[in-house]
């Protein structure tokens, strides 16, 4: 779809249009705000209601040169009136806020589709760190789009001619004025933005007034001049009954690792160290110390991980978080968790890769990693979040799974969702999973390595507890009594025993649950963040006819029970994976099935149409068979 | 107390019932036991004891305490052991770390936990070579050590671990020697009532991989010959008869034969609480501690300053934080900005 040029008019009036459903990308240098304004439209979609999904994409380098292609920020939000399962594939409408931006991006745009620009910027400087021989506003090179030329900075500045902020902070406030055109365009009340912009520069009310008005500015151009010939409106979406909020994926991590304390009672304990895009899971945790959260910015990443596994040794709930290289850098003491049978999570919010690949851009190939990276027989959970809001309930998941069986868990998650935003809504507290545990009390009879009968769990006995005074550590552990052993037939037996334990989990979790027909010629199979392109891609070509159906794994390991099965339903299996084929390959393995692979690692999530031409193009191949 | 008095806690409720396995005549048994005499006279209930380390000979230790003890990864013992003491400041952490652990693999973390002074009691055992792995030269073994990684002998220069925690901010530094028992004992003790990061060297003899390394300071007529009993508030006097002593220049120390119109008035007064590390750190440097230099070996208390721990300060916040912004999980999981969609599809700004 894209936005209709007409629509209802009233005498003098811009003509007025509902659309279901719209996706706008702001762009600009990485210091002009993008992210911030993106956010800002947001947040005010979702307080209307709409079904959102957003999409940030900014560079690596905090402030790239200005001007150049390599500093161009962008944020894209989707707002639709109906559930809706990725940020868009092209945007209808982009906001270019210099040459660098619109050479970024143009390419993405939906034809006809809707460009306004920052004249100020179009110098011939700027044009030429962009790398434009011509000035693009000038030529027929916008003619497939609707080109909307504004002076941003210019009604910036003339809007806050009596302010008495120096022009350099009245230039910056110029993302406003963007911002107040789009609400118009769109037709969202401003109020939202207003009282944000008063919150946050709370010790600095002139700040917070000059953008209120710059915003205003924007709106009321829009207004009183005929700059924009259609208004358009996106109603709310039918969203379940409930309370709901936008929440992006670390926030939900991090919410989630405080729901999953306060449920099981035991102090959250988070040891981290900083890296893109894990980072706010850290700055986010660290200001809810007044849910008795400790955060703690170790000298690197092992101490990160090490400080965790000495926190759920004295009884909290040990958490470190990272990215990929940071993950690399964990490993060791991951596997000392393994051996001494620790609850510990380890979030791994995946980037490009390998090395310090991509930073900033999103990629799933940490999962052969994270199952098989660290020495000798060393099995770990793994669980992936699949979407922004999913990211909470996979915390109390993985919560779940370490302290009942007194394991390391990892969970991945990856910059897509980590950045993403979508509404989620908010569950009942007295709903979420009882995740209390006990500490080994007993002293009669105590061994530290003792177990239960049912989840091979040993007792979590901590430090300060008399009579259970114990050593643990990382050399093999005789059964039962934990004491050191290096008997061939006790090694066996306990290799073997730590791998019975973590496949035990598949007992409490959930079947694969499979979307559509149960058996057929094709499964698309998904993890992780691809939830969203594969739903909508899948959506898509049932409506169009075809038949096809869908599953996604929560949990990677162990696998749900019935996934052979399931597998073995279906003539073809595709598995889409910002990967080479990482699932694929675990599942050839396990369930000797051959498995299609579909691989991008551009560092930029699949879109839904990519998908869909894929499976168009498989039951074609089928159809034709 | 209305409760009856629990029997004192001996030598004995420390030890474990695991076979030690040092090589016999290995200085860790001197060490071992000095801990076990010295744990039941700190009036701190046994449950209440963490004992964490690395990798190496030293890191066996926890398995022969009759403790809670965590024998970690190699060099993470301080992270480990940071870990428990930020969440449980109740225990009573000690790290037992050896010189190849603790300022090789593991120097990033010894210097960053000393940094923060974190209250924990760090035992540097240092035998200047690795003897777990079977004899390579250490990052304290001295120049030209032939070893098996080093047969032509080291060009590797090596640390001065008083110098490292010094260096690092440590609050309190400390040296003994393996079997210099009382001497050991009471610098255990002053680590153990100190608050903060106390670093404690312990010159310690590996008679398999570097026999005799510290004979020149620990054989019979060494002891009073080439060590230097630091005390606070006394002067620097040393050997067989007390008759030398050590004069601060103003730049160097210099050492004086007493007698001949110079007495223990021309000795530097040493002042472990001097706040700035400088005169410490100097200290240190007189001497690598093999008692073979021109200078004696500087034994006992270097430095042992006050200062915030960093464990508190993390819990003051939290506590202070729980007090006041109190807020309840549905609070947090709502946030500021919600959304309310009725049975009707209509809506509204804000929670139901």
């Amino acid at each position: 779809m894209t936005l209709p040029i007409a629509g209802q008019t009233d005498a003098g009036k811009a003509a007025e249009a509902t659309v279901s459903d719209v996706v706008i990308r702001f762009a600009g240098d990485s210091g002009d705000g993008m992210q911030l304004t993106g956010t800002q439209f947001t947040n005010t979609s979702a307080l209307i209601g709409n079904d959102l999904s957003t999409l940030p994409d900014f560079p690596a380098e905090i402030r790239a040169p200005a001007g150049t292609l390599a500093g161009v920020s962008g944020f894209q939000v989707r707002i639709a009136d109906h559930d809706i399962h990725t940020p868009g594939d092209a945007p209808d409408v982009l906001i270019a806020m210099n040459p660098a931006a619109l050479k970024a991006n143009m390419r993405d745009l939906k034809d006809n589709g809707v460009i306004i620009v920052n004249t100020d910027e179009f110098t011939p400087r700027n044009l030429k760190r962009a790398g434009y021989e011509a000035n693009p506003l000038e030529d027929d090179s916008l003619n497939a789009f609707r080109l909307y030329q504004v002076a941003l900075t210019t009604m910036t500045r003339r809007a806050l001619e009596e302010s008495e902020l120096d022009v350099r902070s009245k230039d910056r406030c110029k993302n406003f004025l963007a911002l107040g055109m789009v609400y118009w365009l769109f037709s969202r009340p401003l109020e939202s933005t207003i009282d944000w912009l008063r919150v946050k520069f709370k010790r600095r009310p002139e700040i917070a007034e000059a953008n209120v008005k710059v915003m205003k500015a924007g709106w009321n151009f829009c207004d009183i001049t005929d700059a924009f010939q259609v208004r358009y409106d996106v109603e709310p979406a039918k969203l379940e009954p409930g309370t709901y909020r936008s929440i992006h994926g670390n926030s939900a991590l991090a919410i989630g690792l405080v729901a999953a304390s306060r449920r099981s009672g035991l102090p959250l304990f988070l040891g981290a160290y900083p890296i893109t895009p894990a980072s706010d899971v850290l700055h986010e945790l660290a200001t809810y110390k007044h849910f008795g959260v400790t955060t703690y910015q170790a000298e690197d990443e092992i101490a990160a991980v090490c400080a965790a596994i000495g926190a759920s040794f004295g009884g909290n709930l040990g958490v470190s978080c990272s990215s990929g290289p940071g993950i690399a850098l964990k490993a060791e003491g991951i596997n000392l968790a393994v051996m001494v049978e620790l609850p510990l999570v380890i979030c791994d919010i995946q980037r490009g890769g390998p090395s310090t690949g991509l930073p900033t851009k999103t990629e799933q190939a940490d999962l052969l990693q994270v199952m098989f990276g660290r020495n000798n027989e060393s099995p770990v959970p793994v669980i992936a979040a699949s979407s922004p809001a999913n990211c909470f309930d996979t915390a109390l998941e993985a919560v779940r799974m370490a302290t009942a069986y007194m394991t390391p868990v990892i969970l991945l998650s990856d910059g897509y969702i980590a950045n993403g935003a979508e509404p989620w809504r908010i569950p009942q507290v007295e709903e979420l999973p009882d995740l209390r545990v006990n500490f080994h009390q007993n002293a009669e009879g105590f061994m530290p390595y003792m177990r239960d009968e049912q989840t091979l769990a040993r007792p979590w006995a901590i430090p300060g507890t008399p009579g259970l005074e114990h050593r643990i550590g990382g050399l093999e552990k005789e059964d039962v009594t934990g004491n050191v052993n290096y008997e061939p037939e006790n090694h066996d037996h306990m290799v073997r025993l730590r791998a019975e334990k973590v496949a035990r989990i598949v007992n409490d979790i959930p079947e694969l649950e499979v979307e559509g027909p149960q058996s057929g010629k094709l499964l698309v199979l998904g993890w992780g963040s691809t939830l969203g392109a594969i739903t909508g891609a899948v959506n898509q070509a049932r409506a169009d006819g075809l038949t096809v159906s869908r599953a996604h794994l929560w949990h990677i390991n162990p696998f749900p029970r019935n996934l052979g099965d399931v597998l073995e339903r279906f003539e073809r299996v595709l598995v889409p994976e910002m990967n080479l084929g990482q699932l694929a390959l675990l599942l050839r393995a396990r369930y000797l099935k051959d498995i299609e692979t579909y691989s991008k690692v551009e560092g930029k999530p699949f879109t839904r149409d990519e998908i869909l031409h894929r499976i168009e193009r498989m039951t074609g191949e089928s159809n034709q068979r | 107390m209305n409760t009856t008095e629990a029997p004192p806690l001996t030598r004995k409720d420390f030890q474990s019932d695991q076979e030690v396995r040092w090589c016999p005549g290995c200085g860790d048994y001197a060490i071992l036991s000095a801990v076990q005499q010295v744990f039941p006279e700190l009036g701190i209930p046994r449950e209440k004891f963490v004992i964490v380390s690395g990798i190496g000979c030293s890191s066996r230790f926890p398995y022969y305490m009759n403790t809670y003890g965590f024998h970690s990864i190699h060099g993470r013992a301080p992270a480990v052991a940071t870990g428990i003491k930020m969440t449980r400041p109740d225990l009573d952490v000690w790290v037992v770390t050896g010189d190849g652990d603790a300022l090789s693999i593991g120097g990033n973390h010894l210097i960053h936990t000393l940094r923060r002074n974190v209250n924990l009691k760090i035992l540097l055992f240092n035998n200047r070579v690795y003897g777990l792995t079977k004899g390579q030269y250490s990052p304290t073994s001295e120049l030209g050590k032939r070893t098996k990684s080093t047969p032509h002998g080291s060009v590797d220069f090596p640390f001065n671990p008083l110098n490292i925690a010094i260096g690092a901010g440590a609050t309190f530094v400390a040296r003994s020697v393996d079997i210099f028992m009382p001497h050991l004992k009471a610098v255990l003790k002053r680590a153990a009532a100190h608050k903060g990061s106390a670093f404690v060297e312990v010159m310690q003899n590996c008679n398999i991989y570097n026999d005799k390394a510290f004979a020149a300071l620990t054989d019979k007529t060494g002891r009073q010959q080439n060590g230097l009993y630091l005390e606070h508030g006394k002067p620097l006097v040393f050997g067989d008869n007390k008759d030398k002593g050590l004069r601060f220049t103003g730049t160097d120390f210099e050492v004086i034969e007493l007698g001949n119109g110079k007495s223990e008035d021309d000795c530097l007064v040493w002042d472990e609480e001097h706040a700035n590390p400088s005169l410490a750190f100097q200290m240190a440097s007189i001497s690598t501690g093999d008692g073979l230099g021109d200078f004696p070996v500087p034994l006992g208390v270097l430095r042992a300053v006050d200062a915030p721990t960093y464990d508190a300060g993390v819990i003051d916040q939290i506590d202070e934080l729980t007090t006041t912004r109190p807020q309840t999980l549905d609070q947090l999981i709502h946030g500021t900005d919600t959304w309310t969609v009725d049975a009707g599809g209509n809506v509204h700004r804000g929670a139901n």
